[in-house]
């Protein structure tokens, strides 16, 4: 990952405390794995700043460097990344997801 | 493309021998599966290390040969 990608993926955090990074956009998902995190959001009512990765390949492959982890959708919240379709599944269950999202 | 439930648990197998495997291929297309995987090697790690070993033990395979596998990672 060139040095120009760090410093896009890194301002996107930065200025978006919920990003997800993900296949189409938060509207129209392309991706059953991005439809689900993208759902789960929607159903908190969280305001969150899709990424959409197809759109920009020094993205899409940026991201999985920069989080050491090899699929999309990724989720960052503060900043942080969360992970996978899978963990934020399991975390919305737990009502874990809530809690990093102040929403307790 | 696509990977064999074998191949996946071998290269699961090989790098965490004491793993529990039960892998489902939900689409029957060799591409989309469900693993759920129990080790000590899990143990106090959180959920995100706990998936990276996984895709570690696939060797670069995931997101590129294996397109798809939800992972349930249980500590052992």
């Amino acid at each position: 990952m060139n040095e120009e990608t760090k410093k896009k993926i890194t301002n996107i955090l930065k200025d978006n405390k919920v990003c997800l990074f993900m296949k189409g956009t938060p509207e129209t998902p392309q991706c059953g794995f991005s439809l689900a995190i993208s759902n789960v959001l929607k159903h908190l009512k969280i305001d969150f700043k899709g990424i959409n990765v197809l759109d920009n390949a020094d993205i899409r492959e940026g991201i999985k460097t920069f989080s050491d982890w090899p699929t999309i959708p990724q989720l960052y919240i503060g900043e942080e990344f969360i992970g996978g379709c899978d963990i934020v599944k399991e975390m919305f269950e737990k009502g874990e997801l809530q809690k990093k999202l102040d929403l307790n | 493309m696509g990977l064999k439930i074998s191949e996946i648990e071998g290269l699961i197998k090989e790098a965490m021998p004491d793993a529990e495997i039960t892998i489902e291929d939900l689409a029957g297309d060799e591409n989309h599966y469900s693993a759920t995987i129990k080790s000590k090697i899990f143990s106090g790690k959180s959920k995100v290390e706990q998936h990276k070993i996984v895709y570690k033990a696939l060797k670069g395979k995931m997101g590129t040969e294996l397109h798809a596998l939800a992972l349930n990672t249980i500590e052992g």
